[in-house]
């Protein structure tokens, strides 16, 4: 089985986040970024397949050199082989191209996504790529068994879940569940010094559009100030519930 | 405890002068640090008790002979890969860092270095896989700061040796699998000798009541009429010169150690004052506790840029025993103070151990004596400015 990982490098979650001076991009002037943990979780759960199956298991990322050392991390805590894809990653429909592209190419049998990337969340690459390939999608993906080529999964819905089977090749998007937090995994020294030998393809972007284009980002405005009321005046909170706050 | 928010400073932009794989060896360590040693930590030195499940993680993430090479079980890193993770494990506390420097520094190098390819084959895998612990034994009762007078010693019985004498104040003694121990032969000669538990006569008593290191087993090394077989000796060097050198591998893992152990005390130090509020402001705003902070990461700076050169000597084999005293020295001075300023800033909060700092300045009273006292490696400096020893 040979499986393909997207690999999002993101910032990590306790990044001060900031825009460029006419907040049209993320400034990513001292940020530290890591791999997306939704993608995360999806590594680990590949590299299971490569342990008890003997799947063999690739991580891919659409971006430049910068995200290099993510990947890295990918090869050092257990992938096979890396593939950048050189470009700017402008928008979802562009990066499910070169995913698409590279998984035909490739002669993958499973690709695993996170359910969407913690910086901009747009949470449509892995669906797109289904759609472009015309391989079933299994989205929000909590668990999954059996010894392929079918498996069955488990999709977390609203108010409860859902369980599904699907057939190779398909695509899934990953997200806790698929593995548990404490299974991921931390690269050893031994898994960082085999990473520097393990292959790191650098492709070149295939044709594709990019059908969106971002506008202006804006922060979140700061929290207004808190009001304190006696634990004794309900009516006073009762009356700017209704009047300020306009929750009831 | 309160979880683990630690991030390191970098006033200097010190990161730009790492790899990529660098970076990666500090953040799987701290990451491994975060998970495995802050949630128990606490518990464990409080308790004056070894974490013992900690062995084989810190072999998994390869804390065990990081530069060894592969074909011995280690990991072939760099220097400053070593130094890094000391670092880390020492953010989390002195005592398992030691328990690594001693693995790796004191028992695996020397192997390394001095043993012969049996022993290093037979010792070196499962020191590196934590299946081993090992022990050094220089220190004596009588002699700390003056090993040279040494009085353990072994005697040729044709077929064996036959060793006497204690060792003290020994990491890892307790529960050591193997001893890599300092002794004179029948001429005086300081040999190392890889003395293994189960050997007669050897017995290792535990030192009980230590304030300092108390997630770390200290101990004795006793040795009454031990039969060691001659195959255990080191062949590749002998003299004082010996254990020196495996001493400056350790002091410079300590470098690196002490200022992890520095940063946590000012981290804490610098998130706290931001939260604590009196005469309604962060107490960060009083220029007292400015003053408290802006020294401390001046200090953390100037002993980062001081490492991590000593670290790209050390890679390129230039590294003087003196350089090394001198940021073995500098680390550890600078987090002990930082550790009892920090302590101060977080007020009554700073005695309990919700927070790293007190068990970090205890644990650092240990680190300021152990592997050359602060004053010795003054007289290192001083002998080594002026060509003129002041020891005796």
């Amino acid at each position: 089985m040979k499986v393909l990982v997207c690999i999002s490098h993101v910032p990590d979650t306790t990044s001060k986040i900031n825009f460029t001076a006419d907040n049209s991009a993320f400034d990513k002037n001292g940020v530290q970024f890591v791999i997306n943990p939704y993608d995360e979780f999806g590594l680990t759960r590949a590299i299971w397949l490569k342990e008890k199956k003997g799947a063999s298991v690739t991580v891919l990322n659409v971006g430049g050199n910068e995200t290099e050392p993510t990947l890295r991390k990918a090869l050092a805590i257990g992938a096979d082989n890396a593939i950048r894809v050189d470009a700017e990653p402008s928008d979802a429909f562009f990066v499910a191209k070169q995913i698409a592209a590279v998984a035909q190419e490739g002669g993958y049998d499973l690709i695993i996504a996170g359910r969407e990337s913690i910086d901009y969340n747009g949470g449509q690459v892995p669906g797109m790529v289904a759609a472009l390939l015309n391989w079933p999608f299994v989205n929000a993906c909590v668990g999954m068994d059996g010894e392929g080529p079918e498996f069955n999964f488990t999709r977390e819905i609203d108010g409860g879940k859902e369980k599904l089977s699907a057939s190779l090749p398909l695509v899934i998007g990953g997200q806790k569940g698929l593995v548990e937090e404490s299974d991921l995994r931390i690269p050893n020294m031994r898994g960082i010094m085999q990473a520097r030998t393990k292959p790191l393809e650098v492709k070149a972007a295939v044709d594709a559009e990019t059908k969106t284009s971002v506008g202006s980002f804006s922060k979140p405005a700061p929290k207004s100030a808190v009001k304190m009321i006696d634990a004794e005046n309900v009516s006073e909170l009762v009356q700017l519930l209704h009047d300020e706050a306009k929750v009831i | 405890m309160a979880s683990d928010l630690f991030e390191s400073p970098d006033y200097y932009q010190i990161d730009d002068l790492l790899s990529e794989e660098h970076k990666l060896v500090r953040n799987a360590t701290r990451d491994w640090v975060k998970k495995e040693v802050s949630p128990i930590i606490e518990d464990y030195a409080q308790r004056a008790a070894f974490p013992d499940q900690l062995i084989k993680g810190l072999a998994e993430v390869g804390a065990f002979g990081p530069y060894i090479p592969e074909e011995y079980g280690g990991a072939g890193l760099d220097q400053i890969s070593y130094g890094l993770m000391m670092q880390e494990i020492e953010r989390g506390d002195s005592g398992v860092r030691s328990t690594c420097s001693v693995q790796s520094s004191l028992v695996m190098f020397p192997i390394y270095a001095y043993g012969s390819e049996e022993q290093k084959r037979k010792f070196l895998p499962k020191l590196a896989s934590g299946e081993f612990l090992g022990s050094f034994g220089l220190t004596e009762p009588n002699f700390g700061s003056n090993p040279g007078g040494m009085i353990t010693n072994y005697k040729d019985m044709g077929d064996h040796y036959v060793l006497n004498g204690a060792k003290m104040w020994i990491s890892n003694a307790p529960f050591c699998d193997v001893a890599v121990v300092w002794a004179k032969n029948e001429e005086g000669r300081i040999h190392g000798l890889i003395v293994e538990r189960g050997m007669e006569g050897f017995t290792t008593p535990e030192t009980h009541n230590k304030w300092s290191l108390r997630a770390s087993a200290t101990g004795e090394l006793v040795f009454d009429n031990v039969k060691v077989p001659k195959e255990n000796l080191l062949p590749g060097r002998s003299g004082l010169g010996a254990p020196l050198s495996c001493l400056d591998s350790a002091r410079y893992g300590i470098a690196w150690g002490a200022l992890g152990a520095a940063m946590d005390c000012y981290d804490t130090a610098l998130r706290y004052s931001k939260e604590r509020l009196q005469f309604g402001k962060p107490i960060a705003g009083f220029q007292l506790q400015q003053k408290k902070l802006a020294e401390m990461i001046t200090e953390i700076t100037k002993a980062q840029l001081m490492v991590w050169r000593l670290g790209t000597l050390k890679n390129e084999g230039k590294a003087t025993t003196a350089q090394i005293s001198m940021a073995k020295r500098n680390s550890v001075e600078i987090a002990l103070k930082i550790a009892r300023e920090a302590r101060q800033m977080l007020g009554g909060m700073g005695i309990t151990g919700e927070y790293s700092i007190m068990r970090h300045m205890m644990n650092l009273e240990s680190v300021v004596t152990y592997e050359g006292t602060h004053d010795i490696h003054l007289l290192i400096t001083g002998a080594d400015i002026t060509g003129i020893q002041a020891f005796k």
